[in-house]
């Protein structure tokens, strides 16, 4: 399939107004991992005929790792900026495949001016599954397993458990949970800034406990909804050298290969 | 003669009446003290939605519905948490039976009812007995990691001891006296009437078929006094244990955090100066005295905080979910809490013994009790929020710290400089140019 990605600003050249903003994040611009992800997302909005449209250039970072590793005024500088930008385009509703910037966005933008509809992407391809407008045939995915791990930002910070599980019952694949799930869902080590630094002296690092845990389900593949969870997880199951067995895959690419996109 | 008679036979109501109205007054002090240093946390708006905090209150304190998370001390907990705020319907019988010199000055007015009560308050000081005893073994035999961390060295054991041997003493004060007092009615002692059902003691009285009426007296009496004068003692020591939780619970939940776990307050003096920076034209607003960034010492953090730190039940149940900690790195979320509390009551000794002010002691939470090395730990991923019984947020706690670092001691870890220069410059936590963001449309 043929990507058309157009700016919010290409929108308004033409004459038009996009219907929903994704907001690509960081890593879904730059990591070359998360861009696949990104690319997906774009392939599934663009399949459910989806009027969607980017910031491109004039997106910035929402501030999310500088807020959590404490430099409250970076997070400030970045955020109001952001909602310069998305108030001047009177941006109404967002979908993101990064848990930080949907937390950010949705939960700490409001009281600095920025008020907007915020979903993941789990939640819009859910919505698009049951409203028809996509589909999916399981085929490719029947009799395997498929384990998925929750991000800390969408699962406890947010509530939302149900939207990924939902559309992952999709694939006709056979779900299998880790014993810590949902709410009890180990973090992959990432979250709280932890990304950008070394992880302080311990016994063990975060992302292979958890990658242990989730290869202990004996899955095909590791369902992730976060570019930094699937960075972790990728290096987690590659230092377990399992990564010719179990693929780490996002929401985004296992339906967006579902639906042969 | 006749007024010493009276004097003496009255005796040990007047020593009782001293002994309880003391009892109260240390404790109405130590309350006191407790509200005061909470209040010295700064302000916190947490009085919206009364509604949904009783619902949240009855939920997660009175129905205990976080401690059901695990089945097995979830169900013990609650023998031992019902059993506790049932029997001390009892303590108000015992307290004006020990006022009056009457002996179960309710059971002529309450009939059959007195007998069910009894006969509850029976049942559940067994299943407060069994619960004890199983928590005593859970925290001395069985290997159980949260209950063996170095967290808990020293005071924090010996503290979950004290109280567990506590419970046993007085659950087994009161059903022997109860026992004795049966023996006593078989033997149709004056002033032991026959009231009451006893489903448990009834089945020791054959302790006690042996005694004189003398000794059974002696010892009814001895268990009596024992039972409510170690309740006043327990009341008292509660203000230095972890036991406080058994009130603390209830207002600590009240006042939760209503807003998702993700959501992190903006801070307001922060907004200001940003708008500034962005539109120097904007209106000035006057900012109220000098702006602190962050969290140094308890002073620094909310009410609630520390609210929180006299909450801490230090079950640790945080800590066996928190994935540094699991991973062998410094960080506890529940030693987190405890050292807010330390601290907290360190500073509270300091207006004390300075007339009710603080004086600079050359300490502070943040280095000589929390390290930078425990907060960089954290990935804010609330695992231990959610797994809290009482809703303690420690990731407040530590957010705050880390503001502290960052912006009035600039001393993030060098990576996490890096990250925010580049995010300053590029507009992203890497080094990308802004102008390659869309360049995934046509790889
Ligand atoms: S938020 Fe921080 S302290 Fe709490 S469980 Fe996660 S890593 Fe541990
Ligand atoms: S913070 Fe909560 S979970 Fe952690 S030890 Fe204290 S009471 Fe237990």
């Amino acid at each position: 399939m043929e990507l058309k990605v157009k700016t919010v600003a290409e929108y308004i050249n033409a004459g038009d107004t996009p219907e929903i903003l994704f907001w690509v994040g960081c890593a879904g611009s730059f990591d070359d991992r998360a861009k696949k992800v990104t690319k997906a997302v774009a392939k599934i909005l663009q399949a459910a005929e989806v009027k969607f449209a980017i910031l491109g250039q004039e997106e910035s970072c929402t501030g999310d790792p500088a807020k959590r590793a404490g430099n409250e005024f970076l997070f400030q500088m970045q955020a109001m900026q952001n909602i310069m930008v998305l108030n001047g385009y009177e941006i109404k509703k967002i979908v993101t495949a990064c848990p930080h910037c949907f937390n950010t966005l949705k939960n700490e933008y409001p009281s600095l001016g920025g008020n907007y509809e915020v979903i993941h992407h789990s939640q819009l391809i859910e919505q698009l599954l049951k409203e028809g407008r996509l589909q999916v045939e399981g085929g490719q995915f029947k009799g395997k397993k498929i384990t998925f791990h929750d991000p800390c930002y969408l699962g406890r910070a947010n509530n939302v458990y149900e939207a990924p599980r939902d559309v992952l019952s999709k694939l006709d694949a056979e779900l299998v949970e880790m014993k810590r799930c949902r709410t009890k869902g180990l973090c992959c080590g990432a979250g709280g800034a932890q990304m950008f630094k070394e992880a302080e002296q311990g016994s063990k690092e975060v992302n292979v406990e958890r990658s242990e845990e989730a290869l202990s389900v004996k899955p095909d593949f590791i369902a992730v909804g976060c570019p930094f969870c699937n960075t972790m997880m990728t290096d987690g199951v590659k230092l377990a050298e399992k990564e010719d067995q179990v693929k780490v895959l996002d929401i985004a690419e296992l339906i967006a290969q579902a639906a042969d996109l | 003669m006749h007024h010493t008679g009276i004097l003496l036979s009255i005796l040990p109501n007047i020593i009782f009446t001293l002994i309880f109205l003391a009892g109260i007054s240390l404790f109405m002090i130590n309350v006191r003290k407790i509200i005061r240093n909470i209040k010295l946390g700064k302000d916190l708006n947490r009085n919206d939605n009364p509604a949904e905090r009783w619902k949240l209150m009855v939920r997660v304190a009175l129905g205990q519905s976080k401690m059901m998370v695990r089945p097995i001390p979830g169900i013990l907990h609650l023998f031992v948490y019902v059993g506790f705020v049932i029997i001390n319907i009892e303590i108000v019988e015992i307290i004006l039976d020990g006022i009056l010199g009457t002996h179960r000055l309710f059971a002529p007015f309450l009939g059959g009812f007195y007998d069910f009560l009894i006969a509850s308050f029976e049942i559940l000081a067994f299943l407060v007995l069994v619960g004890v005893v199983a928590f005593y073994i859970r925290r001395n035999v069985i290997y159980i990691k949260r209950f063996r961390q170095d967290d808990l060295k020293g005071f924090p054991k010996n503290d979950a001891n004290i109280i567990l041997i506590t419970e046993v003493l007085l659950m087994g004060a009161f059903l022997t006296m109860n026992a004795a007092d049966q023996v006593l009615v078989a033997k149709s002692a004056a002033h032991y009437g026959d009231y009451g059902a006893y489903p448990i003691s009834g089945l020791i009285t054959g302790w006690f078929e042996g005694w004189s009426v003398e000794s059974l007296v002696i010892y009814e009496r001895f268990a009596w006094w024992f039972h409510i004068i170690g309740i006043l003692a327990f009341m008292n020591y509660l203000p230095y244990s972890k036991h406080l939780h058994i009130a603390m619970a209830f207002p600590n939940v009240w006042y939760s955090k209503l807003k998702p776990k993700g959501e992190l307050p903006n801070m307001e003096a922060v907004t200001r100066e940003v708008k500034l920076m962005l539109d120097p034209s904007a209106p000035m607003e006057e900012a109220a005295g000098p702006v602190k960034f962050g969290a140094k010492d308890i002073q620094d953090l909310s009410w609630k905080n520390l609210m929180d730190a006299y909450s801490c039940t230090e079950c640790g149940r945080c800590t066996s979910e928190c994935p540094a900690n699991i991973t062998g790195k410094l960080l506890s979320p529940r030693a987190i809490m405890m050292k807010t509390r330390d601290r907290m009551e360190e500073v509270g000794k300091n207006i004390d013994a300075n007339k009710g002010t603080f004086m600079d002691d050359g300490k502070s939470l943040l280095h000589s009790y929390i390290t930078p090395e425990e907060l960089w730990a954290c990935t804010t991923c609330n695992a231990c929020v959610e797994a809290c019984p009482v809703n303690i947020d420690p990731v407040d706690i530590i957010v705050n710290l880390r503001q502290q670092l960052v912006m009035e001691e600039s001393a993030p870890p060098a990576s996490l400089a890096g990250m925010f220069t580049n995010m300053e410059n590029n507009g992203a936590p890497w080094q990308f140019s802004p102008s390659d963001r869309a360049n995934w449309r046509e790889e």
